[in-house]
């Protein structure tokens, strides 16, 4: 190496040498607070951490799924329209092609999460909390998961106990 | 075979006409062939027409167009559709792999799911929000990410129910686009996620991040940091443009080789925590049941997969005499290593050319070169990769992952996911092509 690219490199060591450590990045994102990002913040996780306050049972659930389900989940989450999936089916799954309906779920806090975020279909995210704890309940317990006289909150929801639950294999756990 | 060595120049390399591959290269055997055939031809063109300039050669042509579309006369290469009324329901589009050639799936073919019809977002207010276990929560405009430093890759996109027909107990009749339609390729451009990682800074207590769209089902699904930090990707164009709708307009994330359902298009939201949400679509869709009542969740992979496109089921062959066998294989975990290709159902293999670069995660096309003796033949083709994962066959793959008991009847059915054992298509003495297990 010529003493001129030397200097050179030893330049660039010095310029870029602390640069590395601290990688440069644009730094065109604004500062938000997790206060802002509430309208959007909607998701639940398995050990019930982000559920809402409120609650709701099987029994004030009813009304509400005859109301704005049924129309495609079918009456009592058993015989749904044309091209639209039931929610009630026994928990048996012993053919590769089985339908699962809520009672696959690994845990409860899927099913209130799917309402909160998604339901119903053509106008998601009007339900209120108590709404989706009732209509949590009311599901749960047509598949005779819960009680008719279970009460569904931050508390009892993430200790639904699913007839799948610890069946479930990681596939790939070398990639989490 | 020996006749057929000495009408061809060319060595047959593997059972009922394969050839070898270097016949591809356009010199030295091929050379030999191509001469043959010449004078072959020569001595029949006395039944072609005489040519002559036709109208179109005799005008001006039409006016160049600022966006210009296919030829009218190319009006069958098109999606198919499973929900053409627009019904309240999910809808797929299924890129027409037999009818296309190369790599490179064309933006407006590139296959779509879409579970609650296509959001029509105003690219000025989108807003990609990421939070959770960081040291400070930030929010992009399009704008701001577009001023990023860029990387462009070749990636496919395969959702994991592509190629579901396949679990049916007897073949499923269908072209390579109802079989395998719901994968294709194309080159991303967009901002590395770890980029934007680095800013927002990672709690150590991050292991998964949520990824949400701004889709009205709020679709989203958990990704393991790990891969977020490997190559996850913001991507902001597709072929050189901006995403197409169906894609994920105006910015979606990729995840390379990953279960396409897990790629959240429209991604508005990123979120960092110490567990997976468990959305609707992994604790349900994208969660298989195997043999013994034994469930897989977090089944990422897209594992390493080929089909043949050239020759297929919708194709017929006129006669005995030369083709290219051709198609597309893939992998999840890495480059294309290898394709064999046979002729006899699996009896013998030749190794098929891989059309260079072969880029990881990404379609490579493989070419044969056969020549059809006329009598019925099977076509398959198997992947190898690079981490050392070999395409299955379809009795090992049903060992392990069972079919049903009753056979599919409609794409749209979805007996299971993650279907990636060999394709095979019969070909009968009359040319015609159907979809067969062998």
């Amino acid at each position: 190496m010529s003493t001129r690219s030397l200097l050179l490199s030893l330049a660039l060591t010095a310029v870029f040498g602390a640069g590395t450590a601290l990688a440069e990045t644009p730094g065109l994102g604004k500062n938000i607070t997790e206060d802002d990002i509430k309208p959007w913040n909607l998701d639940v996780l398995p050990d019930g951490t982000n559920l809402p306050p409120g609650s709701g049972t099987p029994a004030q659930g009813a009304p509400i799924y005859a109301q704005k389900c049924a129309v495609c989940h079918g009456e009592k989450g058993e015989k749904p329209a044309p091209g639209y999936g039931a929610l009630v089916s026994p928990p048996k799954f012993d053919k590769i092609d089985a339908f699962k309906s809520v009672s696959y779920y690994e845990f409860a806090t899927t099913l209130f999460d799917v309402i909160r975020r998604s339901m119903p279909y053509t106008t998601p995210r009007t339900l209120n909390d108590n709404e989706v704890y009732a209509l949590s309940a009311y599901v749960l317990s047509l598949n005779k998961i819960i009680g008719e006289n279970d009460v569904m909150d931050a508390q009892s929801l993430p200790k639904v106990k699913m007839p799948n639950a610890g069946k479930f294999i990681v596939r790939f756990p070398d990639r989490i | 075979m020996t006749e057929r060595r000495s009408r061809s120049h060319v060595p047959d390399v593997a059972g009922n006409g394969l050839l070898d591959r270097r016949a591809l290269l356009g010199r030295g055997i091929m050379f030999a062939g191509a001469t043959a055939a010449g004078a072959g031809a020569s001595l029949t063109s006395a039944a072609a027409e005489p040519l002559k300039d036709d109208p179109w050669s005799l005008t001006m042509g039409a006016i160049t167009p600022p966006r210009q579309e296919p030829s009218r006369f190319e009006k069958n290469v098109v999606r198919t559709l499973s929900n053409p009324n627009h019904e309240f329901r999910n809808s797929h589009a299924r890129t027409p792999h037999h009818l296309l050639q190369g790599t490179v799936t064309p933006a407006a073919l590139h296959f779509s799911i879409n579970h609650s019809g296509l959001p029509d977002i105003d690219p000025e207010k989108h807003r990609l929000v990421i939070h959770g276990l960081v040291r400070q929560p930030k929010i992009y405009s399009l704008e701001d990410l577009s001023r990023y430093p860029m990387v462009t890759r070749m990636g496919f996109l395969e959702c994991g129910g592509n190629s579901a027909p396949m679990f049916s107990s007897e073949p499923f009749q269908g072209t390579a686009q109802a079989l395998h339609g719901l994968v294709s390729n194309s080159e991303w451009t967009g901002v590395l996620l770890s980029t934007l990682f680095e800013e927002v800074g990672l709690d150590p207590k991050a292991k998964w991040f949520l990824a949400e769209g701004a889709d009205s089902l709020a679709l989203h699904r958990s990704v393991p940091v790990k891969k977020g930090l490997d190559d996850a990707m913001i991507a902001l164009y597709q072929n050189g443009e901006r995403l197409m709708p169906g894609n994920g307009y105006p910015m979606r994330l990729l995840l390379p080789g990953y279960q396409g359902n897990m790629n959240i298009k429209f991604v508005r939201r990123i979120k960092l925590l110490d567990q997976p949400a468990m959305s609707f679509y992994e604790a349900k869709t994208y969660s298989q049941i195997t043999p013994g009542e034994r469930f897989w969740k977090f089944h990422f992979l897209q594992e390493v997969k080929s089909f043949i496109t050239h020759p297929s089921a919708g194709h017929s062959l006129k006669g005995p005499g030369f083709y290219e066998i051709s198609g597309v294989a893939y992998s999840g975990t890495g480059r294309i290593t290898r394709v064999m290709v046979s002729a006899d159902g699996g009896k013998s293999w030749g190794q098929a050319a891989l059309q260079g670069p072969v880029y990881p995660q990404a379609f490579v096309r493989f070419r044969m070169p056969w020549r059809w003796d006329g009598q019925p033949v099977v076509l398959q083709s198997r992947a190898w990769d690079e981490a050392g994962n070999v395409q299955p066959t379809r009795a090992e793959f049903v060992a392990a992952r069972g079919q049903t008991e009753r056979p599919v009847a409609s794409p749209l059915a979805f007996p299971n996911q993650h279907y990636n054992s060999i394709t095979s298509w019969g070909i009968d003495s009359k040319g015609e092509i159907k979809h067969v297990y062998a």
